[in-house]
């Protein structure tokens, strides 16, 4: 059962927004974010909202996936749509009795808050939907190079990110293990109270952190042997080059950028 | 000068964990010489120095006393430290902690990519490698869902990608079972026939011992025996006096001479044990 977590929430395909290339994509999807706070009515809004549903439909996420990037931050939404409704107060009043005033700006600025956020948190959540985690890795160490100049370990953190995720479907793999140990020698893990369960865990976890460190050393030992000495000189077989489709797709969004400053100019 | 040349090599580990720190001499001035092309294997039961001596040849342990060089290169210069793991690749016991990246033909890219190599030329090593381990076909998946034996053929991948001239191999195939051994034994075979490649096998494994150029038996930090397989097995009691064991057949042939048959007691593979017994039986040459 442990073995079916997934990492991350990647979404393997073969959809063009799959195959742009993710350092390209994360640039986008900044512009994405600067369209959407470009965006100051509720006209703009619909040409993010098409822009979305249409990336969407292009990259064959199922829009389910939609509700499940919104849901753990469900709670901020209602709490800012509220703040919004009852603390705006310009505009003709719809409703008024004691302190509560609700006015028709308010309405509008609570709806327009909250589809700005909904956009905000499905469209970048594409962003990881669509590319894997080593990918984004590998993207993220490219656009910060420039930061080595001053110092800034970019080449370690992205090592230090590739190592964990390789390691993580060993250790899942190892935890079984040890659990199914500690059962066959009569260890509960079902039952009892949730401090219970998780004093059960102690001795999954301790060998659990033993071995990890035995990992770590071989690993070392392995990468010295195979002339790793940091990210000096280093090269990379797979080169990242910006092709037609990145072109394409670049040029999708400024068609839709454009769109939300024209409407912008014209309301 | 031999190819990889040790003379009186000493090392030791020291636990400073213990008051006053205790010193445990693991190699006690080792003499070997290895030849360019040369399949070795080096046997000896645990805690014999086996793997430290393995760890001596790619300057992962530098000699206390004593020296150790590499196509002429000594181990104890830092300068030297690339040039010598780009001549001897190393390969370990559990796959599982050899392999960097979460895509086989990204693990193997890997040494070439902390070298520098073009990546055109990567490229062309990286498919070449899996190729020559008969893992092509698998390059695009994740390492964690193969089988032990592909595993370890990845980490070797990995290793000839560098194209070294001489590769150690401590252990591989302890945690292979019996499909996984052979196939990595396999490889290793043809890498030294095909390739040329010098081949350092350390394994306790009597049977892949069997199938080298020359075994080098080491107990107690010390060079017991290094001559060919024949000579080295049929020495039975010598072996079994040093913990260790023979191939199945040399026991059989030495169990019969012992009898007072007439049967060469230089019988290690299940071929000759065949020829040797149908001889014994029919008086004939099979």
């Amino acid at each position: 059962m442990l073995k079916d977590i997934t990492i991350g929430q990647y979404f393997p395909g073969k959809s063009p927004v799959h195959r742009l290339d993710a350092r390209l994509k994360i640039l986008l999807t900044i512009a994405y974010i600067v369209m959407l706070f470009m965006a100051d009515d509720i006209k703009g809004l619909g040409v993010c909202i098409c822009f979305t549903f249409m990336i969407y439909i292009i990259s064959r996420i199922p829009l389910k996936m939609m509700w499940k990037s919104v849901k753990p931050i469900l709670v901020i939404i209602i709490i800012t749509a509220l703040l919004n409704l009852f603390f705006v107060h310009t505009g003709t009043p719809y409703f008024e009795w004691k302190f509560i005033k609700i006015t028709d700006k308010g309405v509008q600025t609570a709806v327009f808050m909250v589809v700005r956020i909904l956009c905000l948190i499905t469209g970048t959540s594409l962003l990881t939907y669509t590319t894997s985690p080593i990918d984004l890795t590998d993207a993220i160490e490219r656009l910060l190079s420039p930061l080595k100049k001053i110092k800034v370990p970019v080449h370690e953190f992205a090592m230090m990110m590739t190592i964990a995720l390789r390691f993580i479907p060993t250790l899942i793999e190892e935890t079984d293990k040890i659990m199914c140990a500690q059962k066959a020698r009569g260890a509960d893990m079902e039952t009892g109270s949730i401090f219970k369960k998780a004093k059960a865990l102690i001795p999954v976890l301790i060998p659990l952190f033993v071995s990890s460190f035995r990992h770590a050393d071989e690993l070392a030992l392995a990468m010295e042997c195979r002339c790793y000495h940091g990210g000096d000189g280093r090269t990379k077989m797979k080169q990242l080059k910006l092709k037609l489709l990145d072109l394409w797709g670049t040029l999708f969004l400024i068609v839709f950028f454009a769109g939300v400053i024209v409407i912008n100019k014209l309301g | 000068m031999s190819y990889i040349h040790i003379r009186g090599l000493e090392f030791s580990y020291i636990n400073e964990l213990e008051e006053p720190p205790v010193k445990n001499t693991v190699l006690k001035g080792i003499d070997l010489d290895i030849e360019k092309g040369e399949f070795v294997a080096v046997l000896g039961h645990n805690g014999s120095g086996k793997s430290t001596l393995a760890k001596c040849i790619n300057a992962i342990n530098l000699p206390e006393k004593g020296e150790v060089t590499v196509d002429g290169l000594d181990t104890i210069k830092e300068e030297n430290l690339l040039p010598i793991r780009k001549r001897v690749g190393m390969v370990f016991q559990n796959p599982d902690n050899q392999i960097v990246a979460t895509i086989v033909e990204e693990d193997v890219a890997f040494a070439l990519e902390n070298l520098g190599v073009e990546p055109k030329e990567i490229r062309r090593r990286v498919d070449e490698a899996l190729k020559t381990v008969g893992m092509y076909d698998y390059r695009l998946h994740a390492p964690h869902k193969l089988s032990g034996g592909q595993k370890q053929r990845v980490a070797i991948a990995g290793i000839i990608a560098m194209e070294p001239d001489c590769i150690v191999l401590d252990e591989p195939t302890a945690m292979l079972d019996p499909k996984g051994r052979s196939e990595v034994m396999k490889t290793i075979k043809m890498l030294n026939r095909e390739k040329g490649v010098t081949i350092v096998l350390i394994t306790h494994y009597m049977e892949e011992a069997a199938q080298a150029d020359r075994v080098v038996v080491i107990d107690g930090g010390e060079k017991i025996m290094d001559s060919v397989p024949k000579k080295v097995f049929s020495q039975v009691d010598v072996m079994r006096n040093l913990g260790l064991d023979v191939p199945q057949v040399t026991e059989i042939a030495d169990f019969l001479q012992k009898q007072g048959y007439d049967i060469s007691s230089e019988i290690i593979t299940e071929d000759e044990c065949v020829q040797a017994l149908y001889r014994l039986l029919t008086g004939r040459d099979k």
